[in-house]
């Protein structure tokens, strides 16, 4: 029972990153390959809070978040001039800057040899009902105007222009929530694992968060969410299978990208009209039952 | 008073002159056409005009107010709104939120009110709604809203792109090629659409079309560029009579082939 609630737990961080990257990728169309740094940022300075200095656990998560979101804007000024595929880079060298950062931080973060004795105070009930906060307040960010400006230039930044967008200025916004979200999702990482160390939060870590917005289909909040539960789940699911899981893992991944490359959503969101409409939908392909049969 | 007023504007890229010393002065209340051959700089002076490109020499001044140095979005806010040569719809999102997004540079609210979902913030949501299907049915799309807006048919889609440049509540219209692959009846609808739209709100238009029977059936006045330099402007009858024009669009009749 206890593994099982670890899992979920850290299901449930992983959720509020993913779905961070996910209005920053999917929503604003700005690919980044470097947001475990964001996450490394909020689980550091969540630590060094809380352990070094003793300061509460929730003010320090509401301070790590602070800092994440702030490194993200400061970032994002010069960054986000790039355009495309530069951008992406440019970010994937922040991620290596901010590893090796840690990596020689010395008694500060402990270096190589990482940082422990974090009071282990992420339980499930927090880190769910923290992840469920987040995602309603991703919703309510994305379907407010700022939802719709993000839209606006994923879709044709030059026409959000001409419609009055100041794409530079949102698109600083969206990073900025964006770091913000990894970084919660990093203090609460860390106060569940209760030892870090910067090699969790490597370029493999920030490909993960990567993959998840990808696989659970730009565009769509649940669909990012959906995502996290199968690639954080289905590794677990699969332990007894030893190496074979990380085969089955990345037959999942290519799988995806054969069959449905807009991914598991495809843009939509989950509700449960569409699921009513699959059922139908299902219902009218058997033979000899519902609509299928009259014709 | 001229409304929309450009001054010896110049762009140069590298050696090349794509535009070069051009002066328009529209009134308001006009519709003006901006003609020429392929590469003539057209859409350059509307890129200029809208601040995607910045002039290399010479003023643009909207209602009186010099344009220099506003960014894109800046100058669509200060009442000067274009639609693109090729069609650059948020093709994804819905009509109506094409629309809406256009519509909602001055809404009152911010992040905070966004995630919190106060009333200011459904106040202005529904405002922003009831704007948009109110644009949407008088361009005569309202029962179009809900599609995606690839999913709709071409000409709807180039109706949509005006109607989301009027959502900005534009004084000043800049059409780069509206009629762009219609057919003569499509073009014609079009023209009405246009006359239409310019009474109903007050605008002053300024429109780039390769469609002659367009240009000279809604112009009052043509300005005709030829590899960025202007060549002719006058009444659409003057312009079609004038030597220069026919010459930069058909070539040089050679003596022999006159004869012959």
């Amino acid at each position: 029972m206890g593994y099982l609630l670890g899992i979920m737990t850290l299901i449930c961080c992983n959720i509020i990153v993913v779905i961070g990257l996910s209005l920053l990728t999917g929503f604003t169309g700005i690919f980044s390959f470097g947001h475990a740094a964001y996450m490394a940022i909020g689980a550091y300075s969540a630590a060094i809070l809380t352990t070094k200095l003793g300061v509460p656990f929730v003010l320090a998560l509401i301070v790590a978040v602070m800092i994440a979101a702030l490194a993200g804007r400061l970032i994002g000024i010069p960054t986000l001039k790039l355009v495309g595929d530069y951008f992406a880079i440019a970010m994937l060298g922040l991620g290596e800057t901010v590893r090796l950062l840690l990596d020689n931080g010395g008694k500060l973060t402990g270096g190589a040899r990482g940082f422990g004795n974090i009071p282990g105070k992420t339980a499930f009930p927090i880190a769910f009902v923290i992840m469920v906060f987040s995602v309603i307040v991703m919703r309510n960010i994305i379907g407010s105007r700022y939802g719709r400006c993000f839209l606006a230039i994923r879709e044709d930044e030059l026409a959000a222009e001409c419609c009055g967008i100041d794409t530079y200025g949102l698109k600083k916004t969206s990073l900025t929530i964006s770091a913000a979200f990894g970084g919660l999702g990093g203090a609460l990482f860390a106060h569940y694992i209760t030892y870090i160390q910067p090699i969790m939060f490597d370029m493999a870590k920030s490909t993960e968060i990567a993959a998840a917005v990808v696989f659970g289909g730009l565009g769509s909040l649940s669909g990012s969410i959906i995502a996290s539960i199968i690639l954080i789940g289905i590794p677990e699911v699969l332990r007894p299978l030893y190496q074979w899981r990380l085969v089955f893992y990345g037959l999942l991944l290519v799988g995806t990208i054969v069959l449905r490359p807009q991914g598991l959503m495809g843009g939509r969101e989950f509700t449960i009209q569409g699921l009513k409409n699959a059922a139908q939908w299902v219902q009218e392909k058997i033979p000899g039952r519902g609509k299928g049969e009259k014709r | 008073m001229s409304i929309l007023k450009i001054e010896g504007l110049t762009k140069v890229f590298g050696g090349l002159t794509a535009v070069s010393n051009l002066n328009i002065s529209i009134p308001q209340g006009r519709i003006y056409g901006l003609i020429g051959p392929n590469g003539a700089g057209k859409t350059t002076v509307f890129n200029m005009i809208t601040g995607i490109y910045q002039p290399t020499r010479g003023i643009v001044e909207a209602e009186g107010k010099s344009l220099a140095g506003l960014k894109p979005n800046q100058i669509a806010q200060a009442g000067v709104a274009r639609t693109f040569q090729n069609l650059r719809l948020f093709k994804k999102l819905t009509a109506l939120e094409n629309i809406i997004i256009a519509g909602q540079y001055n809404t009152k609210y911010n992040l905070v009110t966004a995630v919190l979902q106060n009333r200011a913030f459904k106040e202005e949501e529904k405002r922003l709604r009831q704007e948009a299907l109110q644009l949407l049915d008088l361009v005569g799309l309202s029962e179009y809203a809900e599609y995606k807006a690839s999913n709709l048919p071409y000409g709807h889609q180039r109706r949509l792109e005006i109607a989301r440049a009027l959502a900005l509540k534009p004084k000043i219209l800049l059409l780069d090629e509206p009629a762009a692959g219609m057919n003569p009846e499509e073009s014609l609808a079009l023209m009405g659409f246009i006359r239409d739209i310019k009474d109903k709100f007050g605008l002053t238009i300024l429109l780039i079309e390769h469609h002659m029977e367009i240009v000279m059936g809604i112009c009052e006045h043509i300005v005709v560029l030829n590899f960025g330099v202007e060549i002719a402007h006058g009444s659409p009858e003057e312009i079609q009579n004038n030597s220069e024009v026919i010459t930069a669009y058909l070539g040089e009749v050679e003596k022999d082939d006159a004869a012959s």
